[in-house]
């Protein structure tokens, strides 16, 4: 009876091993059937790094950033007076400047656009390309690089002894915008510029002004960030009582919107107007408020899809 | 033999997910052909895997909001369902029968794990095990917070498509050397 009892109990305790150790094969068996398939090898593909920036504009400036694809970007930017202009003035808050854009993506990497400025009532176009794009993976991009050609067609009406063709009229800048994002939060841009301007006011003052331009963004939020934008101009070719221009800005992004509020001491948006005309002085007060906004609009959605 | 085929295992890369949003502002739709899923008829269980960054959307900005804000794939590329099929008939199965099948197990999203039940169907066709699903996830379920200013463009609920053709595993291995 003794004996049968510890038979019995032997066994049921030999069952109960088997069970457990069945039930943990199962679970080894049911953890590798995912990490098989994490496990086996993939050809890996190179992937892109895409939203270095939220928006089109750093600041004043181009971002690497091309709207994409079928996509047309609307930008409003503004410009107040300055901000040691005075009560009377409202502190630069009764005068603006205005440009309005319109950017259309040909292909993901190719970008034509347009612009009015009241400033010189200008007209601007440009020509944006992607030539380089960030990667990680197997033969990995560190950088983004975007070349930026524009023009600029000032179209004041002037009265002085200087007659002002079509050719004396236009300004162009050349940039080749060098991107990397370190990491989601913080991107840092560097813009080695060239402007050319076809007419300069003193035979002494140079045609080709020469600028390298650093800049970036550290995300505060997943939707804010804070940006920073400096150009530098090159000693050698810097036109005279010009000063470097220097931005510091806040990117807001609601959904098909971006919105940029920021404090500059150039007045002007287009390259050579903030590169080459900016004369306030950042800590003395000659402080320009700002803000620029972005809206997409899908006109060709990508293929595959319904409008 | 279809008796062998209801047995072993199937595996595929190029799985299609796809789902879809629909609100009265706005419909937002977006697929991936990147789904690896890992079927092991023996044991009733299914493996499926979908890179985060593979999905395309109609709008190049949509995307970026997905990956940026939405499902931060940078910090959690992948979204993982591993369960059990509850009431798989094998016999059915391997006669080339469509299946109904419930399939029960943990969905990780974003980082969030969570226990889920899922209506799918299996069929065998000419030794591919064909798979379908349909079904719904909550993006604030997942911890997919969805800012107040957009709350009306993206709907609470997302419905899910996944359709995948899975070959034999030991077809792979055999045909490879």
């Amino acid at each position: 009876m003794h004996l049968t009892a510890t038979r019995l109990g032997r066994r049921l305790a030999a069952t109960l091993l088997v069970g457990a150790a069945a039930s943990t094969a199962a679970l080894a068996q049911d953890d590798d059937l995912l990490n098989q398939l994490e496990q086996t090898p993939q050809t890996a593909t190179p992937e892109l790094v895409e939203a270095t920036f939220k928006g089109l504009r750093l600041i004043n400036g181009h971002t690497v950033q091309t709207p994409g694809q079928g996509t047309l970007a609307f930008l409003i930017s503004h410009r107040f007076g300055a901000l040691n202009s005075g009560a009377y003035n409202f502190f630069g808050l009764d005068q603006a400047t205005l440009r309005l854009g319109f950017e259309y993506g040909l292909t993901d990497r190719l970008t034509v656009g347009i612009g009015r400025n009241s400033m010189e009532k200008a007209f601007d176009g440009f020509l944006k390309y992607k030539a380089l794009r960030q990667s990680t993976g197997p033969r990995a991009v560190p950088v983004t690089v975007t070349l930026l050609a524009t023009s600029a067609l000032n179209t004041l009406r002037i009265t002085d002894n200087v007659e002002r063709t079509f050719g004396r009229r236009l300004t162009y800048t050349y940039q080749a915008l060098v991107a990397r994002k370190f990491s989601p939060d913080l991107s840092i841009q560097v813009m080695p510029t060239l402007v050319h301007r076809n007419l300069v006011s003193r035979a002494t003052e140079p045609n080709d002004v020469y600028a390298l331009g650093v800049g970036g963004r550290q995300k505060l939020t997943k939707r804010t960030s804070l940006n920073l934008e400096y150009y530098y101009l090159v000693p050698a070719t810097k036109p005279s009582d010009l000063r470097n221009s220097l931005a510091v800005g806040f990117d807001i992004e609601t959904g098909g919107h971006v919105f940029q509020l920021h404090l500059t001491n150039s007045q002007g948006m287009i390259e050579k107007q903030f590169i080459t005309e900016t004369r306030g002085n950042f800590f003395k007060g000659d402080l320009f408020f700002g803000f620029n906004m972005a809206r997409n609009f899908t006109v060709r959605a990508k293929e595959g899809f319904r409008k | 033999m279809p008796e062998a085929g209801a047995q072993g295992k199937y595996q595929t890369r190029t799985g299609t997910v796809t789902f879809f949003s629909t609100s009265i502002l706005e419909d937002i739709e977006a697929r991936s052909e990147q789904t690896a899923a890992l079927i092991d008829l023996q044991g009733g269980q299914v493996a499926f895997v979908i890179p985060i960054k593979s999905f395309q959307f109609k709008r190049t900005l949509m995307q970026e909001h997905f990956n940026e804000n939405y499902m931060e794939s940078e910090k959690y590329p992948k979204a993982t369902f591993k369960g059990q099929i509850q009431n798989l008939d094998r016999e059915a199965l391997a006669k080339g029968l469509s299946q109904q099948v419930q399939v029960e197990g943990d969905l990780n999203i974003h980082g969030v794990t969570k226990r889920v039940q899922v209506q799918g169907a299996l069929e065998l066709q000419k030794g591919s095990l064909l798979v379908h699903a349909f079904f719904s996830v909550a993006p604030a379920d997942y911890g997919i917070e969805i800012p107040l200013l957009v709350r009306e463009n993206i709907a609470r609920i997302v419905s899910i498509k996944l359709a995948a053709t899975c070959e034999s595993v030991s077809q792979i291995s055999a045909a490879k050397p």
